[in-house]
């Protein structure tokens, strides 16, 4: 069924600019971020860290206009995010959230489906440009052979996989995902590490959210250091990861190392110190 | 709705060939619910608790028959057959939409209260003095809405607790508060009692088509306010944050929800009383079909629920003949059992 392959390319992605102006974010009266000013690069991937609990997953929610900021603005191009429409918006920013659940018996197929709803309204309805994208977002995720077996039968890396292709086929210039390594083994965190590689060599702006801190280096292009809501560091991961940021960001005292093969930084805990 | 039906010829415009598997999974499921409802529709033609059985009703429907059995045919079983599949239409939908907003497989209409909601306000607004007969769908509705409110405040359908059972129990507390409101009611008011006990229990006959057309409208809105909501009703049971990120508001997804169950379950009621379980079975037996997609499983159930109002309202001529059980009983016979099941069932199917 999917042999024969129509020529399909991938329509060009246009390069989106996202940032953060002087954001607030919260949830009920409690600040989680505070005067955040960001700029994420375009067409890089970008790692946020932090410790848990320092607002890192919020405001991935915020870029992605999932929830609303307390003061401040995301911009997208300049633009104030809160005055796009959800649908228009999620046509330029993708999200896959943490701990997504999808229904029993859901296949891979009806999943990445999904993505294509904000393409979608009541007069237009499912469309050859749909479907093909639907096979582009399966293409490139490597997940053709697997299309229709559902999600429950997959190993966790392709479960993953197929959730960043729900986003792909969303086809949005910014795509950002929360945690997408975690609870994955080393050969499924790369799997889905390959993939968030693949798409912003296609010139998609990424954004990640990783708890791993030498993951966060090896992988990511740009690295926006969070504490308690504000961010400690921001640059290319060689640049700002220090012995002296990991005890800021975790209270740990660290050996930062080179890794032989990429050259980025390696954390190597030592021992936890008194915070303060 | 169907989108599952565009498959491109092979080598232009299409590359997947878009989900075979897919297609023929939902026109499968079509096949079957339509075969199921043609010959549920058959069966309540040709069956009856009175003399009229199959031999003597058949001719009528070739266009011959005698007399009594053209009167009873026609006048008596087909009104009664359409009234029993406007209201399998309704709750067939209002279950399935119900269990996707709630993301619970145990939400069912009869189960949450919401029935219970809309009968109460029909016996309540009678026992003040109005006429059963002249009482519009609209009591029904507005007390099939606040009984929709009532268990999903109880229960925080929203809230952090996702447990099926939890919103169950609270929709049973509701339901049993309301049943005991309506009993004290009915047996204050004697006459109140008298137009509307055999109501109460459920019952398709005896309806004409006069019913019909004040319930017809209501029904046809909420089917309608449904079909609209699928798409991003379906996107919830990825979870709030998915579907928000893919542009859909879950809030007014939800409101949505809420607005065409209560018009699906209080036009239903009013049309034919509270029939409880058909919301439960109907998307169970849907979904076994086409999987878990929202818009597939409406619109099988759009099928297996008027199939599975008239096999049990066949049932309810048949099984205590010359007599009939009220159509609400044997649907709790029916549906009690697949309830158990469901609960213990190795794994809750999560929504």
């Amino acid at each position: 069924m999917s042999t024969v392959e129509a020529p399909s390319a991938e329509p060009a992605v246009e390069v989106a600019d996202l940032a953060t102006e002087r954001l607030d974010l919260g949830y009920d009266g409690t600040r989680v971020v505070h005067a955040l000013d960001l700029r994420l690069p375009p067409g890089r991937v970008t790692a946020i860290v932090g410790p848990n609990g320092c607002g890192k997953s919020t405001l991935l929610g915020a870029l992605a206009r999932v929830h609303g900021p307390q003061g401040g603005a995301v911009l997208l191009d300049g633009r104030d995010l809160a005055t796009l429409r959800p649908r228009d918006a999620a046509r330029r920013i993708g999200l896959l959230p943490q701990q997504a659940e999808a229904p029993d018996g859901l296949t891979v197929r009806d999943l990445v489906r999904y993505g294509r709803h904000p393409h979608q309204g009541l007069l237009r309805q499912w469309s050859p440009g749909d479907a093909a994208a639907v096979h582009r977002a399966l293409a490139a995720a490597d997940l053709l052979d697997l299309a229709d077996r559902p999600l429950d039968t997959l190993s966790g890396g392709q479960r993953q996989r197929a959730w960043i292709a729900m986003v792909v086929a969303q086809e949005t210039a910014v795509v950002l995902l929360d945690e997408p390594t975690s609870a994955l083994d080393l050969g499924h965190q790369l799997e889905v590490l390959d993939l968030v590689h693949d798409l912003a060599a296609r010139g998609r702006t990424v954004v990640l959210v990783l708890h791993d801190l030498s993951t966060a280096c090896r992988h990511a292009d740009h690295l926006v250091a969070m504490r308690a809501g504000r961010v400690v560091a921001e640059g290319p991961p060689a640049d700002v990861v220090t012995p002296a940021l990991v005890r800021e960001l975790y209270g740990v005292e660290a050996q930062v190392l080179r890794d032989p093969t990429s050259g980025t930084p390696v954390v190597c805990p030592v021992r936890r110190v008194r915070e303060g | 709705m169907d989108d599952r039906l565009v498959v491109g010829a092979p080598g232009r415009g299409d590359p997947a060939g878009d989900a075979p598997a897919a297609a023929s999974r939902l026109s499968r499921g079509l096949l079957w619910g339509g075969a199921a409802l043609a010959l549920t529709v058959l069966a309540s033609l040709l069956f009856g608790a009175g003399e009229v059985g199959p031999g003597r009703a058949l001719p009528v429907l070739l266009g011959a028959g005698d007399d009594d059995a053209s009167f009873a045919v026609l006048q008596l079983r087909l009104p009664r057959t359409v009234v029993a599949v406007a209201v399998g239409v309704a709750l067939g939908v209002a279950g399935a939409v119900l269990q996707t907003a709630a993301r619970n497989p145990l939400a069912e209409p009869g189960l949450l209260g919401v029935s219970a909601g809309a009968s109460f306000a029909v016996v309540l607004v009678i026992a003040s003095g109005a006429s059963a007969a002249a009482l519009g769908p609209w009591v029904a509705v507005l007390g099939a809405g606040a009984g929709c409110l009532l268990a999903v405040g109880a229960a925080r359908l929203r809230g952090t607790g996702d447990d099926p059972v939890r919103l169950v129990l609270a929709g049973a507390a509701l339901s049993s508060l309301l049943h005991a409101a309506t009993s004290v009611v009915l047996l204050l008011d004697q006459r109140t009692s008298d137009e509307v006990r055999f109501w109460t229990v459920g019952s398709v006959a005896g309806r004409d088509l006069g019913t019909l057309s004040q319930v017809g409208p209501v029904l046809g809105a909420g089917v309608l306010i449904a079909l609209l909501a699928a798409r991003p009703l379906s996107a919830l049971a990825l979870g709030d944050d998915v579907a928000r990120g893919l542009g859909h508001r879950p809030a007014r997804a939800r409101g949505l929800a809420m607005a065409a169950v209560a018009l699906l379950v209080g036009g239903a009621v009013a049309a034919a009383g509270p029939v409880a379980f058909v919301g439960l079975v109907v998307p169970f037996l849907a979904r076994a079909l086409v999987g878990p997609d929202l818009r597939r499983v409406l619109a099988v159930s759009v099928l297996l629920g008027p199939a599975v109002v008239l096999v049990a309202d066949v049932a309810s001529r048949l099984l205590v003949r010359p007599y009939e059980m009220p159509l609400g009983v044997v649907t709790a016979l029916v549906g009690a059992p697949v309830l158990v099941a469901v609960v213990r069932s190795t794994r809750m199917p999560s929504l």
